[in-house]
């Protein structure tokens, strides 16, 4: 058996330390409170975090939510189904058009329309540009958690020209209002799938240079290896999903498990999974997938089937008694819309099941021994959207 | 009450004063829902750039700063805290109202959660409108409010009507 060397035992030692840091109760009621929100740079808007020190270490950290509960499942029941559309837009509000494609595809379902495959195609296209929006801005806010400022201004350039695109396609920069139930609103604009194919080219351009700025720099490893780790049976347990979750080692991608009504089954692309489920890993697995978007995006629009956008629909549009239940993969992870009809004009009721809420209950878990400095790492990484939270 | 607030400056003094205080506004960013992707769009990237326009959007503490920006919803629990953090503010001390939902309640003018506009709580100069507006159209609302402060006499500071941007 071969020696163990120094670098060995260290690395054990490490990551028996912080096993114990993470195991560990903590039961003493000692110690500082330190609030952190509702208005705090570090909490993406107005999430508040009560965290309980001892010294520079965490005893316990308490999310407190509902700063931006705006009572979208109430509001719903009091609109129509196209005036809805307007409104969950505004739920996760980086990755707007990804909002609507569940809710959309859930009062297809109960009218028993399908839309045209031209429009499906293009609606997953439009669904991976939003992705791309809000990941390429989660890139460079984290590194700004973290302290480096320069990639965040990197981010919101080459943001621009995804935005562009969004905005030439359908009118609006950050929410489209875009889908309408049986179709699109509009076809694309000319000369759209050129620019967009340009505009690909420049966000990889923009992951290669955030895989040198932000992955290759030894400050940010030594402040995102081995912190804040989420085993695998932990974030299931927490319901985590989308990269958070494949940064866990668990692979689980709804756009291939079940890609209701869209097209992400006919282009080809590889869910990224990461094994170590540490802050690291949840960065590296969002920046491949800006990757992997932009490859879906380009084979979508190479393949783009002719054809009619819209199916034929009734103009006042009554959904017929049922329910309901579609998710999708949205950025942040599994969004999904169980929507109760009863026959009217707008919906019942309607549940709506948002990635970010799960995501944030492992924050106590997570947080428990760690210290100050880490508990913005952890937070960065983890990617909340508070409009997404409370909805 | 020193010479400013008691509006006893006399006019040169006063136009020099203006002039430099236009030009170095610290902005606070309060950002609350979409809008602030927007703001921070506006303030933060290469393309927008509002530096150039002698706005710093960078201070550590409301504290510090002479503008503060609303955007987005503003929600009843989040009220006092904004009432809060306005008071500590120094004299003389500016908003802009950015988004519909800051303006009046925008989208969520009908529900049980949500405040029907900032103005409701403190003063505001400048209504930005959109949903979210457009980065340029917050710049614009800024140099409204640089043109604003230009032609200011501090004695009558609190007696002028907001501005919209049309």
């Amino acid at each position: 058996m071969a020696a163990i060397t120094d670098r060995q035992r260290l690395a054990y030692a490490n990551a028996q330390a912080a096993d114990g840091r993470v195991n560990l109760e903590f039961e003493t009621d000692e110690g500082m409170t330190l609030n952190m929100g509702p208005q705090h740079p570090a909490t993406h808007g107005t999430l508040r975090i009560v965290v309980k020190l001892d010294g520079e270490q965490v005893l316990s950290c308490e999310p407190v939510m509902g700063y931006m509960h705006r009572g979208y499942e109430k509001l719903t029941e009091v609109r129509t189904y196209p005036q809805v559309t307007t409104l969950i837009n505004r739920i996760d509000w980086l990755g707007s058009f990804a909002n609507e494609v569940p809710f959309i595809l859930a009062a297809e379902r109960l009218m028993e329309i399908e839309a045209p495959p031209r429009a499906q195609w293009i609606r997953t296209a439009l669904f991976e540009l939003s992705r791309i929006a809000n990941i390429s801005l989660f890139v460079g806010d984290m590194a700004l958690h973290i302290g480096a400022m320069t990639a965040a201004f990197y981010a919101f350039r080459d943001r621009e020209f995804v935005l562009n695109q969004i905005e030439a396609a359908t009118g609006g920069r950050f929410h489209p209002n875009f889908d309408r139930i049986g179709g699109l609103k509009d076809d694309l604009p000319k000369g759209w799938i050129a620019d967009t194919k340009a505009a690909m080219e420049r966000i990889r351009d923009f992951c290669d240079e955030m895989e040198i700025l932000v992955e290759g720099n030894e400050i940010f490893e030594a402040r995102t290896r081995g912190i804040g780790v989420i085993p695998a049976e932990v974030a299931m347990q927490f319901g985590l999903t989308g990269a958070n979750l494949r940064a866990s080692g668990v692979d689980w991608d709804l756009r291939r498990d079940e890609p209701v009504g869209l097209a992400w089954n006919e282009v080809d692309w590889n869910v990224i999974t990461h094994p170590d489920g540490d802050s690291f890993a949840r960065f590296w697995v969002r920046l491949q997938e800006i990757r992997e978007s932009t490859r879906i995006v380009d084979q979508l629009l190479d393949g783009l089937p002719a054809g009619p956008y819209m199916a034929k629909v009734p103009r006042i549009i009554k959904v017929p008694e049922g329910e309901a239940w579609v998710a999708t993969e949205n950025p942040l992870g599994e969004m999904g819309y169980y929507v109760v009809s009863q026959g009217g004009l707008g919906p019942f009721r309607v549940k709506i099941r948002t990635a970010s809420f799960n995501n944030v209950s492992v924050v106590p878990w997570v947080c428990r021994g760690v210290y100050v400095p880490d508990v913005i790492t952890i937070l960065a990484s983890l990617y909340f959207i508070l409009g997404d939270i409370d909805r | 009450m020193g010479l400013v607030e008691s509006g006893k400056l006399p006019k040169p003094l006063t136009s020099l004063l203006n002039t430099s205080r236009k030009y170095s506004i610290w902005i606070f960013q309060w950002g609350l829902a979409c809008c602030a992707i927007e703001m921070g769009a506006a303030l933060g990237s290469p393309r927008y750039d509002v530096m150039r326009l002698g706005v710093i959007p960078l201070p550590a503490s409301p504290r510090q700063a002479d503008l503060v920006c609303f955007s987005g919803t503003v929600t009843d629990k989040m009220v006092p805290s904004i009432r809060r953090l306005y008071d500590q503010m120094p004299d003389p001390k500016y908003v802009i109202s950015m988004g519909s939902c800051a303006n009046c309640g925008g989208p969520y003018w009908d529900s049980y959660s949500v405040t029907k506009g900032v103005d409701q709580i403190v003063p505001v100069d400048v209504y930005v409108p959109g949903c979210p507006p457009r980065p340029e159209a917050l710049l614009e609302g800024i140099v409204l409010l640089q043109e604003r402060i230009g032609k200011e006499d501090m004695a009558e500071r609190w007696r002028g009507e907001p501005i919209v941007v049309s």
